[in-house]
């Protein structure tokens, strides 16, 4: 048998130093995970139910996640929006207290640097980036930032997510009034003793909520959380086809710094405001892709067979020309069947355009799907 | 009587006379988590040793399935192509993979005992 799937990084992780330790890495072994390298930390793959079975019970109930290994920044002092906006093309001075939005941080070219969550908490930013990018996103806004303005690393706090159908309630009993947070949005609350900040958002496709705590208290509320009986530890392995099924970005994979928020169809993340006045890097690749279209796009694919497409696989248009290749790409354990997501040529970009999938070096049937390959079911009152 | 032996790759092959059945290990299948997707080879198949012939995929990633002898392929286990979790539940009895006419019964002289290849993943889990 040859790959074995557990001696090689799954992401972005970092074979020659010392992997990480998230505050919840004992609690992970404790549970039974199975602890692999990811993002420079070590932590679960999967639990002793597996993927398929976390990914379904997160889909069915409700699943707890640990994702401490993202960077979780805040952003001080006045003028803090608009220093910001200079770094990323959402509207950020037109976010409201407790309002939360996706954006990219994007270079000279229009490439995407990082995804994150910005997030208005009334006195600060809050910035929630991906864990491998961390280190590099903290040096790139601290030299674009003027005097006056500070970036906080909060490097000691820990981070939860709580998703699935099920989270609202076990969220009601434990921090009553959070069950009420609309999507996208984002409050302080006290859960169990423990000082937290709670939003409604995630990255299953799930209703669910995100609570960033300090550290030093998250093995406590995590044992709080689990205790709930709808609630089962879930791992990175069902995280991914999670988010796969939900049609949502892996940084490093489906985005990085030589694809532009257009060409992933992010045009959603991007307010009217900042298309008409730019201002940020990359803005003139950027709004030219706006007015006249990409020349590649960011598609959902649905193989024929049952056979799954990985990243890197080469599609084809019907006469077999090569027009892009896959990004990620798996098995959907609740979709029940294989799906994948790449780039093609944007004349090819038309959802039920038949392509081929080079795999094994055979090429497989596929066709241009609609994203989320499952139903979303965020929480919009 | 059969015999069973090892790849240091987790196959397993289990001869009878001229016929071995070949499948993955236990502790091939646990490393592996759930399958989702298998593909066989063909009946009449010539295949060396060593050879990839089949492709197992767990919701993690695909692992390629070397021949661990030379020979003719027989059967194929098409009751995993519909259901590959059958793989997991028992690798070593219900989900095997195929089956061999050995072209060359010396080649197992190559492969690991049931205790060499339990000694060599003792450590991995």
């Amino acid at each position: 048998m040859g790959n074995p799937p557990d001696q090689k990084a799954p992401d972005g992780g970092d074979p020659q130093g010392a992997l990480k330790k998230t505050p919840l890495h004992g609690l992970q072994v404790e549970l039974g995970g199975k602890m692999v390298p990811f993002a420079g930390y070590e932590m679960a793959v999967n639990f002793p139910l597996g993927i398929l079975g976390e990914h379904k019970h997160t889909r069915a109930v409700a699943g707890l996640f640990d994702v401490s290994h993202m960077g979780q920044l805040r952003l001080h002092g006045a003028g803090r929006a608009a220093a910001l906006e200079s770094l990323l093309p959402a509207d950020i001075a037109g976010l409201a207290p407790g309002a939360m939005r996706y954006s990219q941080l994007t270079n000279d070219r229009g490439g995407i640097i990082d995804d994150l969550i910005v997030t208005n908490a009334g006195d600060c930013l809050l910035l929630v980036v991906n864990g491998a990018n961390k280190a590099a996103d903290l040096a790139h806004i601290e030299a674009a930032l003027p005097a006056g303005i500070t970036v906080e690393h909060r490097s000691g706090d820990a981070l939860l997510a709580l998703q699935g159908p099920g989270a609202a309630a076990v969220m009601a009993r434990l921090a009553p009034g959070a069950e009420n947070l609309l999507f996208m949005t984002a409050m302080a609350i006290n859960i169990g003793g423990v000082d937290c900040y709670v939003s409604r958002a995630g990255y299953t496709g799930e209703d669910g909520f995100e609570i960033a705590m300090p550290g030093t208290r998250a093995e406590e509320l995590a044992r709080l959380l689990l205790a709930a009986e709808a609630v089962e530890p879930i791992g990175l392995g069902a995280r991914d086809s999670l988010r796969l099924e939900a049609g949502l970005c892996l940084h490093g994979h489906d985005i990085d710094a030589t694809t532009t928020p257009v060409e992933a169809g992010l045009n959603w993340s991007i307010q009217k405001r900042r298309r008409d006045e730019g201002g940020f890097p990359g803005d003139a690749v950027i709004q030219a892709q706006l007015r006249d279209g990409p020349a590649r796009k960011r598609v959902g694919v649905l193989p024929e067979g049952r056979a799954p497409a990985r990243e890197g696989a080469a599609i084809l248009d019907s006469a077999g020309a090569a027009i892009g290749a896959i990004t990620s790409g798996g098995f959907g354990p609740s979709f029940g069947g294989p799906l994948a997501m790449g780039y093609v040529a944007a004349p090819h970009a038309g959802q039920g355009t038949p392509l081929g999938l080079v795999v094994r070096g055979r090429t497989l049937p596929a066709q241009v799907a609609k994203m989320p390959f499952v139903p979303a079911r965020y929480h919009r009152g | 009587m059969s015999e069973i032996y090892y790849t240091e790759d987790h196959e397993w092959i289990e001869v009878e006379g001229d016929i071995g059945t070949c499948g993955i290990s236990e502790f091939a299948q646990e490393q592996l988590g759930d399958i989702v997707y298998v593909e066989l080879p063909e009946p009449g198949t010539e295949v060396s040793q060593s050879d990839e012939v089949a492709v197992v995929e767990s919701v993690k990633a695909a692992s390629e399935i070397y021949a661990p002898v030379s020979g003719e392929i027989t059967e194929s286990n098409e009751e995993l192509v519909d259901d590959p979790a059958r793989i997991n539940a028992d690798a070593m009895g219900d989900g095997w993979f195929f089956k061999i006419r050995l072209s060359d019964p010396k080649e197992l002289d190559d492969l690991l005992d049931k205790a060499t290849y339990e000694a060599l993943t003792a450590g991995q889990h």
